[in-house]
């Protein structure tokens, strides 16, 4: 079995401010916007590189999604940066509006992402970001797995015309995927072969699935990890190449499991190829304050209640 | 350069069209579309510098957001007879597969829109984002817009208004249709704003005040001036004074026809009172 490793850990937000600040030096167009929060989103490079193509908008994420449309409209490629709860549920409307119907070819970047927030809590720990995204027509949805994929995200992105959700996080996470990868929007990441299990993960439970792999290699259960890095649209032939081998499969997302990469995942396989399948992911809740270890242990997202999802779904065959 | 008769008897025509466009599918917003007959005629073959044809892009010319987008009878006619799409796409509006949508929208491919709007209050965002795309990309053209009264209410619009001064957008002429009329009643009863003016002045902006708002020489005497007070480190806002349902006696000073059609008999009345200048579509 292909294991994993990692040398260093860093946050994936910081992968988007490295991607960015490439970004501000490779492509002209590009431009970024921030509703306050600089710091957080890792802008400073882009900014201090390009001041003029920076839109430092205030505590206004409306006026923000707007403006970004507008800016396209004289060919430019709007970044905008914020918390997830705010790049999402606060604009819904703005975004629905001006640039998902408008077909505006606007990139929401949004960090903070899910319960590894932490300590500021349920306010800030938004968890129904793909659902509110994924539903939207034309709107792509993006969740990458470490710094490195974030980067490369952040940077093939611009590269696509048409509106994007690209979701990221706070925590720092193992780095685990190269370096100079190649982004392909829409296609997944086989990470190990397996014929019991297949184990489809996006964002930092990607890891989590790869030592919940190592456990079930060990207990003598042979998983196949898949990155599903980009929600949608959604890599069916990668999840139903890996079904038809292992014949079940368990979804493992930092997000509500109502409105989840899970629930595509389950809309694909009920057309097609009617799979057992259980769910990791938080269980139609919101989450609290605590720590972005204790509180993925306390609502199972982890490599545990990988294994523990795993186990169930291959007794269902 | 139009004179003032022309463009008093395309208003004319535009005021059959919204009229006939709204009755043919029993649907339609023809008060505050009436009410900006003038304006928009004004501001289209007059006082904006278009380019021939249509590319999203809009650089180097002036590009103009419709933020109160159930006004699209209007929007609709004044584009047609501006040249975007043949005059006899009015027929299709708000028909099934047409491009005119019950509000515009980019969606369907329509030159002359560049925004969907219709949930209101998105509009001036969207303008002050495409008016900062101008001066990036060293375009000296200007950006318009327009805004129902009522349409204040939206909080949206405080935070661009606050960020137009803030970052001097002074490449942008916003004007507010002030009818003073919305759904529920006059602005007065549903929500009384005060001073528009002395609010948009707190806020840091020019203001200037249209009071014949339904008078094409005072339109465009107006929006000269305004005009002029561009590029001076403000955002520039007109008050324009409009009459709601203007042109058709039993539509004005009423909200009872924002978003009613005339039946028959009302429509005859109506046309009876704008008779045809340039022929119906």
């Amino acid at each position: 079995m292909k294991t994993y490793t990692y040398t260093e850990k860093k946050d994936t937000r910081s992968g988007f401010g490295a991607g960015l600040a490439e970004l501000g030096r490779t492509n002209p167009n590009v431009v970024a916007l921030c509703a306050d929060l600089i710091g957080s989103l890792k802008m400073d490079e882009f900014i201090k590189e390009n001041p003029e193509r920076f839109f430092q908008i205030g505590i206004a994420e409306a006026n923000m999604m707007g403006i970004a449309a507008g800016l396209t409209i004289g060919g430019k490629i709007p970044f905008t940066g914020t918390f997830a709860n705010f790049s999402t549920g606060r604009v819904y409307d703005q975004i629905r509006q001006s640039i998902a119907y408008s077909d505006k070819n606007v990139k929401i970047c949004a960090s903070h992402a899910g319960l590894t927030l932490g300590e500021d809590g349920a306010t800030h720990q938004i968890l129904e970001d793909i659902g509110l995204m994924k539903m939207l027509p034309g709107m792509t949805v993006i969740n990458p797995c470490d710094y490195n994929q974030t980067k490369a995200a952040t940077i093939a992105i611009a590269e696509h015309h048409g509106p994007v959700y690209l979701r990221f996080g706070r925590p720092s996470v193992p780095i685990f995927t190269p370096a100079d990868q190649k982004f392909e929007i829409g296609k997944a990441i086989n990470f190990t072969e397996g014929t019991d299990v297949t184990i489809v993960a996006t964002g930092h439970l990607v890891w989590e699935a790869l030592e919940a792999s190592k456990t079930l290699n060990e207990k003598g259960i042979s998983a196949e990890v898949i990155n599903i890095h980009t929600i949608k649209p959604l890599d069916a032939k990668a999840i139903l190449d890996s079904v038809a081998k292992t014949g079940c499969i368990v979804t493992a997302e930092e997000h509500n499991v109502i409105g989840g990469l899970g629930e595509s995942v389950a809309r694909v396989l009920a057309t097609h190829n009617p799979t057992p399948q259980e769910f990791v992911g938080t269980n139609d809740t919101f989450g609290e304050s605590g720590t972005p270890a204790q509180l993925m242990d306390k609502y199972g997202l982890n490599a545990e209640a990988i294994v523990k999802a795993c186990e169930t779904v291959i007794k269902r065959k | 350069m139009a004179n003032t008769k022309e463009l008093q008897d395309l208003t004319t025509q535009v005021r059959r069209d919204i009229l006939r466009m709204v009755h043919k599918v029993n649907s339609g917003h023809p008060g505050g579309s009436l009410g900006c007959a003038e304006f928009l005629v004004a501001l289209y073959n007059e006082i904006m510098d278009r380019k021939d044809g249509f590319d999203m892009d809009g650089l180097n010319e002036d590009v103009f957001f419709l933020s109160n987008g159930h006004i699209s009878p209007v929007f609709y006619s004044v584009l047609a007879h501006a040249g975007y799409f043949p005059v006899e796409e009015l027929n299709t509006f708000r028909l099934i597969d047409s491009r005119l949508q019950g509000h515009p929208t980019t969606h369907e491919g329509l030159p002359g829109v560049r925004i969907a709007s219709g949930s209101l209050g998105q509009g001036l965002s969207v303008a002050l984002g495409a008016a900062q795309a101008k001066k990036l990309n060293n375009d000296t053209s200007l950006v318009y817009t327009l805004h129902g009264d009522g349409e204040l209410q939206e909080g949206q619009n405080w935070e661009a208004i606050m960020y137009a001064s803030a970052k001097k957008v002074d490449n942008l002429i916003a004007t507010i249709d002030l009818n003073g009329q919305q759904i529920d009643g006059s602005t007065d009863t549903v929500l009384p704003m005060g001073s528009i003016k002395a609010k948009f002045e707190a806020f840091g902006w020019d203001v200037l005040e249209v009071n014949e708002g339904n008078d094409i020489d005072a339109i465009l005497k107006g929006m000269a001036e305004a005009k002029a007070l561009t590029g001076k480190g403000k955002p520039v806002c007109v008050l324009l004074k409009t009459v709601m349902g203007h042109g058709v006696d039993f539509m004005m000073y009423t909200h009872a026809w924002h978003g009613k059609a005339p039946n028959d008999e009302q429509l005859a009345n109506a046309l009876g009172q704008n008779p045809e200048t340039l022929g119906d579509y």
